[in-house]
């Protein structure tokens, strides 16, 4: 009986020093995905109740607070740009020539009739400083062993009181993401695939947004091309470059 | 009165023409009424139904609420203030919180409008008991436009999610409780109603609202810091502008129906001078004087519009009067155009317009009349009996 309790005690406490806390994780996931600028070439498929859709777009991003995104495919959206400064977001679109700011409750609108709002697709706010995290279990996606991962905010005011990730465990890269609401209802689900080795980094380059609460087979991301941390003239991040 | 009982006779004697004329005329002063009715009745009902759906004895709205301004919804809020939470106690008003939210019926996204309103208030018309909970789901009402919209029918049960007074996503599901009929749009479309104290545990504001309404009657609006009293003047004035609007197009009508009717006269008068050159001369012959003759073809002429009124009067009044009794039914799916528009308009006639009208179409008809009699004046009277063409 000691000899079983003993061997108990050293598996668990293997078990501990092996996984390693929500924090580091998170950590680890925010030291490989937040960049200080990025510069991407993507495909957006937006697959709705009636049929699907793909928006082409170049976008450059640096920090959370600002992103300059071109739409370049089809015809329809070509020439469209949005700017987004802090919480101030402005669009631009050719057929009427003019620039329009959406702030406020209005960023929480559909993207195109995507699952994500303007602000979810703006959103690049690293996880450490926003929220606590507790691994939860463990599971397997995609062939890979992952951390699942409880995420409650630190303070009031976050727009998702509650996350759950599924960490690769070797490479740090969220696989599935679910957002609840305060009353525990599920309201998006994101999968994230194709993880590629970028400038030391893995990326997820393929991201499938589903908004749980609408029909569809929600929205995917694909990135063509993707660079990390490259310089970005300032000029990009201003009204001027919307015309 | 010699001229009168003579232009009367001549008139009639005209036959089939001046019936015409006067048929033309009486249809004119009909449609003018008709439509002027139709307009003040639509204005009256419309006020009368906003009073008691939406705005009762006038509102007071917070400092940074914009009904057209969603964008103000984030802000303008507050908690209530003494005097008008005294106000909500005594049952003199009724205060509602609006937050914007989504909903989710068949799986489709739709932005709407949450408000919360005391579920025990009598102050506007909808019936708010019906949000009462009986169970843990949230009891909610809408209006027919936004069943139609939305295809929800009463306990469906739908998914609505909205952010907090911190911006955080939250999300249910509400069960509607009831359908109301409104020909109110602004309470109606994309707007989903709950009890006030659920809103405002839903949102965190709590004791919080938007805007107070209320009740009829009411004279003594204090005013309270950060809060803005809002009279009839600036409730009604969107409908005032519409009515306005379609006032301005009506006169448009009045005036084509108008012309129309006087271009007859007016051809009248012409051919009757041209075929009438011997009476004329006969007349000046007799002893009258040329303005003397040409005031008997004013009157003539002047006279479609006399009988023309009795005409109407004769066979309008009736058809007025059982449109005003009956109603005059909208076309369907008026509900759609956001107007406040009832199914069925009961004309108001004002007393004002009809004698403006009647004055309007004599004083142009005899004005139109006028016009080709002063050819006789010029009239040689020698020449005019021989019935040679000046």
């Amino acid at each position: 009986m000691k000899t079983f309790f003993s061997l108990l005690i050293i598996c668990l406490t293997t078990s501990l020093f092996s996984q390693p806390s929500g924090k580091e994780i998170i950590n680890l996931i925010d030291k490989n995905l937040s960049a200080k600028t990025r510069i991407a070439s993507a495909r957006m498929i937006i697959n709705g109740a009636r049929g699907s859709r793909t928006i082409e777009f170049k976008t450059w991003a640096e920090g959370e607070d600002k992103s300059f995104t071109e739409y370049t495919n089809p015809a329809r959206e070509k020439g469209t740009k949005m700017l987004k400064l802090e919480d101030k977001l402005w669009i631009f679109s050719p057929s009427t020539d003019r620039i329009i700011q959406i702030t406020g409750q209005m960023l929480r609108q559909s993207v195109m009739g995507s699952d994500l709002s303007y602000e979810d697709m703006m959103e690049d706010a690293d996880l450490t400083s926003h929220y606590s995290a507790s691994v939860t279990g463990s599971d397997t996606l995609q062939n890979r062993k992952c951390w699942i991962l409880q995420l409650n905010a630190l303070a009031e005011g976050e727009a998702y009181q509650v996350r759950k990730i599924w960490v690769d465990q070797e490479r740090y890269v969220p696989l599935r993401e679910e957002l609840f609401a305060k009353s525990g209802k599920l309201l998006k689900r994101t999968q994230l695939s194709e993880v590629e080795k970028i400038q030391g980094r893995w990326f997820p380059m393929k991201i499938v947004y589903k908004d749980m609460l609408k029909q569809g087979d929600g929205t995917q991301f694909v990135f063509e091309t993707l660079s990390l941390d490259e310089l970005i003239p300032e000029n990009i991040f201003s009204k001027a470059s919307l015309k | 009165m010699l001229a009168f009982k003579l232009a009367l006779k001549n008139l009639i004697g005209a036959g089939l023409r001046t019936w015409l004329n006067v048929f033309v005329l009486s249809l004119a002063l009909f449609m003018i009424v008709f439509q002027s009715g139709i307009i003040e009745g639509w204005n009256r009902q419309a006020k009368a139904d906003m009073i008691d759906w939406e705005v009762g004895g006038g509102e007071y709205w917070h400092e940074l609420y914009d009904p057209y301004d969603p964008l103000t919804l984030n802000d303008g809020h507050a908690v209530l203030p003494t005097e008008i939470s005294q106000l909500c106690m005594d049952g003199q008003a009724v205060p509602v919180l609006v937050t914007q939210a989504s909903v989710y019926p068949e799986g489709r996204m739709r932005n709407i409008l949450l408000k919360g309103i005391d579920q025990s208030q009598n102050i506007i018309k909808m019936q708010t008991a019906d949000l009462k909970n009986d169970s843990s789901t949230i009891n909610a009402m809408i209006g027919t436009r936004m069943a139609n919209a939305t295809k929800l029918k009463t306990n469906d049960l739908v998914t609505v999610r909205w952010r907090d007074a911190n911006g955080t996503f939250d999300a249910t599901e509400i069960r509607i409780a009831g359908i109301f009929h409104t020909n109110v749009p602004s309470i109606d479309n994309n707007q989903i109603w709950v009890s006030l104290d659920n809103l405002q545990r839903m949102t965190g504001m709590d004791d919080q609202a938007t805007y107070i309404i209320l009740k009829q009657g009411i004279t003594s609006t204090p005013t309270v810091p950060g809060w803005i009293y809002k009279g009839y003047d600036i409730l009604f004035k969107e409908l005032d502008t519409i009515i306005k609007a379609k006032g301005v197009g009506g006169i448009v009508v009045y005036i084509i129906l108008l012309s129309l009717a006087l271009l007859a006269v007016f051809d009248t008068q012409v051919l009757s001078i041209f075929r009438r050159e011997k009476e004329i001369g006969t007349y000046v012959a007799l002893g009258m004087t040329r303005w003397q003759v040409v005031w008997l073809f004013t009157i003539e002429g002047a006279m479609h519009s006399i009988l023309s009124v009795i005409a109407a009067a004769v066979w309008g009044t009736p058809i007025l009067y059982m449109v005003a009794k009956k109603g005059f039914g909208m076309p369907k799916g008026i509900e759609g155009y956001g107007l406040t528009i009832a199914e069925k308009i009961f004309p108001y006639y004002a007393a004002g317009t009809i004698i403006t009208m009647t004055l309007i179409i004599l004083i142009t008809t005899t004005i139109v009349s006028f016009i080709p009699s002063r050819k006789i004046a010029g009239m040689k009277p020698t020449e005019a009996l021989r019935g040679k063409v000046q």
